[in-house]
């Protein structure tokens, strides 16, 4: 490897680079109690949540466990328990 | 030959060098060079982007995504305002990209004043921009068109700050030779950087870097400036021989061949040292003076040549590191120690907050030089030159 000038390199490779194993605290998202609201889509930072066919998942590969999502669900549908690896 | 007023020159120089975005935020005294670059573009004189913004912060983040477009781009601030860009220039520099600011040479605050002094340029003097300090409009003018070519440079690529002091040289009124705008751009060619900005190839700048490469990149910055010093010996030749104006050397001498004691200064000061130094040679005195005319990258090489025949130096230095010394003193000391006959360096601090640095002054300094000569200068340093202690509490 050999460094770039300025640090410049190839763009849009953050798909590549699995973040979520930083994470200490996990969301988890209970389906019977969610309104599909999408607020929570619309708060994560990390883009880590998805909506498929009016289904909201968490992307575990990237939500980073800030717990933004569960603070601001307003059905707590989403509640933040301890990770474990 | 126009007699112009030092900023108006300025803004000259900046729409010969057909930059395409010009940020900035108002802040006395640099505000006429800005002022002068919205009109052009108003009246369609000069074809850039004038973006204007809510901060300093933000007119060098312009400039600086400016610059990874691809796009020349400059900016211009005084004091607080150069504090305020400070993070941004040290990220520019990081991410190599080449822009011009002039930092416009005022005190900090507190207590608040407008007067000029070299605390806020110096205070940027270890974030990676090139720092080029002129004494008179006509430099001032010349040095701009030299800086984009500096900066540009891609063995170099870094951003380039012109330091010129305020009022002195922004509000007074000067002769100036222009250069033809064929002649400038011959000179100086259109911006054509390695990596730009593109939609189509996306690319992203200052990317995260562990410590197992962190150290590298800043190795990098460091070895881009110390051997840019080469080249922006070869830039400034370039230069003179465009203008027919003497721009050899990172350094000038003056006086030096023979001088058993040297003045050492930066910016318009150096007009009256090189004054006095006629003064006192008529009354018998080996006195010369070197005025450091590119700080960053340091030019030791340069001042040792002018200087290494001196038995003493006296640097004037328009700032203070608080709690030690003067920031072109400190410099020197640093270089000189170790050498055989390194002369007696004395660090004197001058001219702070606007307060004038006359041909007196200057004889209180060599009066100064000798009695701190038969002590050793460490216990006596730095010397505040003009301080009054009746005002102390
Ligand atoms: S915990 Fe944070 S990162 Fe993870 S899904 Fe919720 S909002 Fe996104
Ligand atoms: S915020 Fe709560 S209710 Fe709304 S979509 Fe997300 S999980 Fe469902």
């Amino acid at each position: 490897m050999k460094i770039t000038k300025g640090a410049v390199v190839t763009g849009g490779t953050s798909l590549e680079y699995k973040t979520g194993d930083w994470r200490d605290q996990k969301p988890v998202l209970n389906q019977s109690w969610c309104k599909a609201c999408g607020v929570c889509e619309e708060d994560c930072p990390d883009g880590a949540i998805h909506v498929e066919d009016g289904a909201f998942s968490i992307d575990y590969d990237f939500c980073k466990g800030c717990g933004i999502c569960a603070r601001e669900c307003p059905t707590e549908a989403i509640q933040m328990i301890p990770e474990e690896k | 030959m126009s007699v112009v007023e030092g900023s108006e020159a300025v803004a000259m120089a900046i729409k010969a060098c057909r930059p395409q975005v010009v940020s900035a935020y108002p802040i006395s005294p640099q505000t006429h060079i800005v002022e002068n670059l919205a009109k052009m573009v108003a009246d369609g004189e000069l074809d850039a982007q004038y973006v204007r913004v809510e901060s300093e912060f933000s007119a060098a983040s312009v400039v600086s995504g400016a610059s990874a477009t691809g796009s020349r781009a400059y900016t211009a601030s005084s004091s607080q305002g150069l504090l305020l860009m400070t993070e941004v220039i040290y990220a520019s520099a990081g991410m190599r990209l080449p822009f011009v600011i002039t930092g416009v040479n005022r005190t900090i605050s507190a207590p608040i004043s407008i007067q000029v002094d070299h605390q806020d340029t110096m205070s940027l003097r270890d974030s990676g921009i090139i720092q080029l300090y002129v004494e008179s409009v006509q430099e001032a003018y010349d040095t701009h068109i030299a800086a984009f070519k500096i900066a540009e440079d891609p063995k170099i690529s870094l951003p380039v700050m012109v330091c010129m002091d305020g009022w002195i040289l922004t509000h007074s009124y000067e002769s100036v030779a222009y250069m033809g705008q064929e002649e400038i751009d011959r000179f100086l060619s259109p911006f054509e950087p390695e990596h730009f900005l593109d939609i189509k190839n996306p690319k992203s700048w200052g990317s995260y870097a562990d410590d197992n490469v962190l150290m590298e990149f800043k190795y990098a910055v460091h070895q881009a400036m110390q051997d840019g010093k080469q080249r922006i010996r070869e830039i400034f030749k370039e230069l003179s021989l465009l203008t027919g104006r003497d721009y050899r050397g990172l350094v000038e001498a003056y006086r030096t061949e023979d001088a058993d004691t040297i003045v050492i200064a930066l910016g318009s000061v150096s007009g009256t040292v090189k004054e006095s130094v006629d003064d006192l040679r008529s009354e018998g005195h080996q006195i010369g003076m070197v005025k450091i005319r590119c700080y960053r990258p340091f030019p030791f090489e340069d001042i040792w040549e002018a200087i290494k025949g001196a038995r003493r130096i006296a640097v004037l230095d328009a700032n203070i590191s608080m709690g030690s010394e003067g920031a072109v003193g400190m410099d020197l000391k640093a270089k000189l120690y170790g050498l055989k006959n390194a002369p007696l360096l004395v660090d004197f601090i001058a001219g702070l907050g606007g307060r004038e640095i006359n041909k007196r002054a200057l004889r209180n300094i060599l009066q100064q030089l000798d009695t701190v000569g038969k002590k050793p200068p460490f216990l006596k340093e730095p010397n505040w030159v003009g301080l009054n202690p009746t005002l102390f509490p």
